[in-house]
């Protein structure tokens, strides 16, 4: 007896176009060689210290100092960042002013600029004697060489993932939706904090993380500015450095493993955030 | 790491729907203040201090054979980084927005990997790897092959860093657009690379100069990555920002200024062509551009 035909399960779907074979290949052995085959490195590495390992140099007291520095004050920035952001993704799809162009280019600029470059324009702009830094020293605020300096190089870094991501929403607000509420009574602050915010707050927690990985891993423009006085203003990337050039493979490792894994727990949670999202509100 | 989307026009709105006239000055003048302390000014710093003592120092800066050979060094990594990412991304979105398969998404998720990973960790990972204390270390100090702290390193970080820029700029433009046209081409007896050349290639044109001109910024200005499997040897492992760097940390800041000033023009560049294409080509740009 003939079996029956069942619809199999396929690994691929056929198709006429062709090169699947040589792009995909090509492809996976990039990714394999550039991406994966060193960050396994690391993992294998990492793993051959053990958990206990690992747990000893997160607990170094130096080491813990600089964890705490950097993931503290990465939220602190990137809560700014997200707020300012908002405001300004706002103001430039909802405004129409002179140079709305021009203001909206000028937001990409920390991606453009050389991490390097941005770090020592800060650090002279905000030392004791710079443009901004004397200002702030009358008022009896050092901003340059202290951890403030980290907050600001790690607000300048985050903006624009925060502006990028809720910009788009925005744009695609209904606006009869507003005036809807408008028109059933509700003044403009009730209509912003009831209609409006609550389908954007996916989108903002998206730009907050995203803000929050940049500022935990970034090196370049913080460096300058900090001061990396250990314990008080030395980020957990410059003592993956410092413990590089002093041949200690071990203590390297092992903070760079745990930076990867809260990157890859943001990655997660913005994974889960917008799977909600979709649910929730029906998109990203 | 942006999309590329135009910035629609502000439709005219009735006054119940938008904020009143003080509010909205406030909120713009907030904006753009907060924007131009934060963003604008550390850009205007990078010239005036570059200028800060004439045209003669400024140039002077130039002179010194370790920046000439900095900029050298830079303007090699990037010109074998760049195109060797622009060939994956095109090879990475045929494959995977031409065809269905089965881990697609973990694919795309292990593309953008590198954007997740500090900069810093990025260079370790090679020193991990081909160090003399790494795993392929003996082997290749035994054959005589420097990877780390020469230009093999360099550009192994380079091209990590960059490596999603073109693949996830043409992936989601290329699923949106979607095989029909293939198709037609190849029912009409075309062969695949001159379908390729005449159908795909002319709809992502834009797309991959946008994301090569992203992709050769950020090779040209990365830090963090290449500082740590570069070694800092002035003259021969010594990229512009490490330059910068060097030059700064000496407290010989015009020069330090002058040759951050160069990269501070390329992106100044960069973003004037970027909002330029994102004007013209928004839609052949990115997928969904309009409603995105």
């Amino acid at each position: 007896m003939p079996e029956p035909l069942r619809p199999r399960r396929r690994l691929m779907q056929p198709s006429v176009i062709p090169g699947f074979g040589l792009a995909f290949g090509y492809m996976l052995t990039c990714l394999g060689l550039i991406v994966l085959l060193p960050l396994a490195a690391l993992v294998a590495r990492a793993s051959g210290l053990g958990l206990s390992g690992i747990w000893e140099v997160a607990t170094d007291p130096r080491v813990a100092a600089a964890l705490k520095v950097s993931f503290g004050i990465s939220i602190l920035a990137a809560l700014t960042a997200s707020t300012f952001g908002f405001l300004v993704a706002w103001v430039l799809t909802r405004y129409d002013f002179p140079g709305r162009r021009v203001v909206d280019a000028v937001v990409d600029l920390p991606f453009a600029l050389p991490t390097a470059v941005a770090g020592i324009a800060l650090a002279s702009l905000y030392a004791p004697n710079g443009l901004v830094g004397a200002q702030l020293a009358k008022l009896g605020i050092q901003a340059a060489y202290t951890p403030l300096g980290i907050y600001i190089a790690m607000v300048f870094i985050g903006l624009p993932f925060a502006v990028r991501t809720v910009q788009p929403l925005i744009v695609e607000i209904d606006r009869e939706i507003e005036e809807a509420s408008a028109t059933l009574g509700a003044d403009r602050l009730h209509t912003l904090t009831r209609v409006i915010l609550p389908p954007l707050i996916p989108a903002v927690l998206t730009g907050f993380a995203l803000a929050f990985a940049r500022g935990v891993g970034e090196y370049g423009s913080i460096i300058f500015i900090a001061g990396n006085l250990p314990y008080v203003s030395e980020i957990a990337p410059l003592l993956i450095v410092i413990k590089l050039s002093e041949f200690d493979y071990k203590g390297a490792c092992a903070i760079a493993v745990i930076m990867l894994a809260i990157s890859f727990a943001t990655l997660l949670a913005i994974n889960l955030i917008q799977a909600w999202s979709r649910r929730r509100f029906g998109y990203v | 790491m942006s999309e590329a989307a135009a910035l629609p026009r502000v439709s005219p709105q009735p006054a119940v729907a938008t904020e009143g006239r003080p509010v909205r000055w406030v909120l713009t003048a907030l904006a753009i203040g907060f924007l131009a302390l934060f963003l604008v000014l550390p850009l205007i710093t990078v010239f005036a201090q570059a200028f800060a003592k004439g045209w003669d120092a400024y140039r002077a800066a130039f002179d010194e054979p370790d920046a000439r050979s900095a900029i050298r060094l830079t303007l090699t990594v990037a010109a074998i980084a760049v195109p060797f990412n622009l060939v994956f991304g095109v090879a990475a979105s045929w494959a995977i927005a031409k065809f269905e398969f089965v881990g697609k998404n973990l694919l795309v998720t292990l593309i953008d990997l590198p954007f997740s990973v500090s900069p810093v960790v990025s260079g370790l990972i090679y020193v991990l790897l081909f160090g003399a204390q790494g795993l392929l270390g003996p082997w290749l100090l035994a054959n005589d092959i420097q990877i780390i702290f020469a230009l093999p390193g360099i550009v192994l970080a380079t091209i990590f860093v960059t490596f999603p820029f073109v693949a996830r700029q043409l992936i989601p433009l290329m699923q949106e657009q979607g095989n029909a046209e293939e198709e037609a081409a190849l029912t009409l007896g075309a062969s695949g690379w001159h379908v390729f050349r005449t159908v795909t290639l002319p709809n992502i044109r834009w797309a991959l100069l946008y994301s090569v001109l992203l992709c050769n910024a950020r090779a040209m200005g990365e830090f963090g990555a290449v500082a740590v499997v570069s070694g800092h040897i002035r003259g021969l492992t010594n990229t512009i920002p490490l330059h910068v760097e060097i030059l700064y940390n000496e407290y010989n800041f015009v020069a330090s200024f002058a040759v951050a000033s160069v990269l501070a023009s390329l992106a100044l560049v960069t973003l004037v062509i970027k909002s330029g294409l994102e004007w013209r080509y928004s839609d052949e740009l990115a997928a969904g551009a309009r409603r995105h």
